[in-house]
């Protein structure tokens, strides 16, 4: 039978993933869940409570609460303010006229090049108060720059600007995309004499809204999964102001030693990302563009 | 009359200029770190608190980059790196060339339904999973090895057999069937037809092994706990944390970390754009 060849040969050929599936993430999944049942610091052997931890996290750790409203601050004026950036610059890209335009694509890929920890090492000297960069421009033209990572309002902010100085993967989709839309649509509009704004908020947007999706649900995971950028630069602070999800997280599970409670959190974290997913994807159905 | 239309289109000559005249200033603001920490990493410790900032060192410290081999455990890092980069790439280009056939070029039942597996394992935050794999790697004594940095680079990758399985999809069936004539099975397939024809994509794997790798932070300061064993990044990341941090080091370090990176970007850039392109089809 050459089906059932062909059986054994399709699972045969992935066989590495499947291991690599069952051991390095379904059974972690699985186990995770056991964990943030119980109490557990590795050294003794795991104690089930139950659903003690969620009932602590949701009901007495003030910094649980403190985290996730840190994080929630990211996803929404980070999301809008880097959709917008992002957008509005594949936006000007996608336009053939100007000159240098794959110079310009590279300058604005380039960032995201930088490893993680130079980055974090970069930033900190970006937003010195005395001798960073900003402050420097901005003594420039006489305007005397904030302490941007003491000051518990402006951090949060800063860190939008870290995020958005590595966004250039989102231009390079939204540019992918945006060479997709068909040129007759525009030839159409423009006959029917579409201005500028008519030809993007009518026939761009609403025709690459899927990719804008895609990029909002990426940006989204990964600001729950950000981590690394405020465990160097700020450790959380100043005033847990930088204190994100995933940095509490991780405190709980490899500095406190609190591997059922930070297990508990990182459920409650892939709850939180299928719920914004499933949100999203529902929003898309019901006023996204359809081909 | 489709001529007149079709400029329509596009912007009048006074966009353009503006268009060109904001890009110019966002490209300074982009490029302008990577001149600061290149100029900054040929100072001496003192001249980078001078205020105001300064942007050109007195004299050009060269020596810095002599200095980072003996005041930073260069060689060390830089070796346990290249040996998680090599491996890493290994592994990936190994697995996942064979698991996308799997799931490309082989009709099975279930094929479907497993490869949406693969696609919401995407979505799976590594915190899900980093506990019970630090425990797991602890009760197998690899903590203290580079071991949980290189054996799950051979077991496939979500993201590689994606795009691995989008290539392969492009290439025409008959060519299997022509093989197949010839009596040639599925490995004699995959080897002598695929993977010759999927350099391209092969190529992208590893550009994105090695940058994911190279950059990685959060798993060596998991799972590394032995100072011998530290990557380049885990080594940074510590001294960033002592009393004198020594930032001129720092800056140099970063540098060198960085250029590598971007030289391989300029001279790969096609499959750079290509595979971060990919990314959004599925969108």
């Amino acid at each position: 039978m050459i089906g059932s060849r062909d059986r054994r040969n399709g699972l045969l050929f992935i066989s590495p993933w499947i291991v690599g599936f069952l051991v390095f993430t379904a059974y972690p999944i699985f186990s995770s869940l056991f964990y943030s049942l119980t109490r557990y610091n590795v050294v003794d052997p795991p104690k089930f409570i139950g659903l003690g931890n969620y009932i602590d996290l949701v009901t007495t750790d003030p910094v649980f609460r403190t985290s996730l409203l840190n994080t929630l601050y990211m996803v929404v004026v980070g999301t809008i303010v880097i959709t917008i950036a992002t957008l509005a610059l594949a936006l000007i890209l996608s336009n053939k006229r100007i000159k240098g335009l794959s110079v310009f694509r590279i300058i604005f890929f380039v960032p995201t090049l930088v490893p993680l920890v130079i980055l974090c090492i970069l930033w900190v000297w970006i937003l010195q108060p005395q001798t960073g960069l900003i402050n420097t421009f901005l003594s420039y033209v006489h305007i005397k720059g904030p302490g941007w990572l003491a000051d518990p309002l402006l951090a949060k902010p800063a860190f939008i600007m870290i995020f958005l100085w590595v966004s250039g993967g989102a231009v390079i989709i939204y540019l992918a995309a945006l060479q997709d839309i068909p040129q007759s649509l525009y030839e159409v509009a423009a006959i029917d004499g579409a201005n500028f704004m008519h030809r993007t908020f009518r026939i761009t947007i609403p025709m690459i809204s899927p990719v804008i999706l895609f990029n909002v649900i990426t940006y989204v995971i990964g600001i729950f999964q950000s981590f690394a950028e405020s465990f160097i630069i700020t450790s959380g602070g100043p005033n847990q102001s930088t204190l994100f999800y995933s940095l509490y997280l991780y405190q709980n599970a490899f500095q406190y030693f609190k591997m059922g409670l930070a297990s508990a959190m990182a459920w409650i974290l892939l709850i939180i990302a299928l719920f914004l997913i499933a949100m999203l994807l529902g929003l898309e159905k019901r006023f996204g563009y359809r081909q | 009359m489709p001529r007149k239309a079709k400029e329509a289109v596009y912007l009048a000559p006074g966009e353009i200029a503006i268009s060109t005249l904001i890009l110019a200033v966002l490209a300074l603001v982009f490029i302008v770190p990577f001149v600061w920490m290149t100029l900054s990493s040929l100072k001496v410790p003192a001249e980078l608190f001078v205020v105001p900032m300064q942007w050109l060192p007195k004299k050009a410290q060269w020596h810095n980059y002599v200095r980072i081999f003996n005041e930073f455990p260069f060689l060390q890092d830089f070796r346990n790196t290249m040996v998680l980069v090599v491996l890493n790439v290994i592994g990936a280009v190994l697995s996942n060339t064979l698991i996308a056939y799997g799931f490309a070029k082989i009709e099975w039942k279930g094929r479907e339904a497993l490869f949406y597996v693969v696609l919401a394992t995407l979505i799976l935050p590594f915190q899900v999973v980093m506990i019970p794999l630090f425990i797991l790697f602890h009760q197998l004594h690899w903590i203290g090895t580079l071991l949980p940095l290189i054996v799950p680079a051979f077991f496939g990758n979500a993201f590689f057999i994606f795009l691995l399985r989008q290539f392969y999809m492009s290439i025409p069936n008959e060519l299997s069937y022509a093989a197949k004539m010839d009596g040639a099975g599925d490995f004699m397939i995959y080897r002598r037809v695929i993977i010759p024809l999927s350099t391209p994509a092969i190529t992208t794997v590893i550009i994105f092994s090695f940058l994911r790798t190279w950059n990685d932070f959060i798993g060596p300061l998991i799972f590394l706990s032995d100072n011998k064993l530290y990557t380049l990044s885990l080594g940074a990341q510590q001294i960033m944390h002592i009393l004198d941090p020594k930032w001129d080091m720092l800056l140099t370090l970063g540098v060198m970390m960085t250029f590598p990176v971007l030289i391989i970007f300029f001279v790969l850039q096609k499959y750079f754009i290509q595979g971060i392109a990919m990314t959004g089809i599925k969108g």
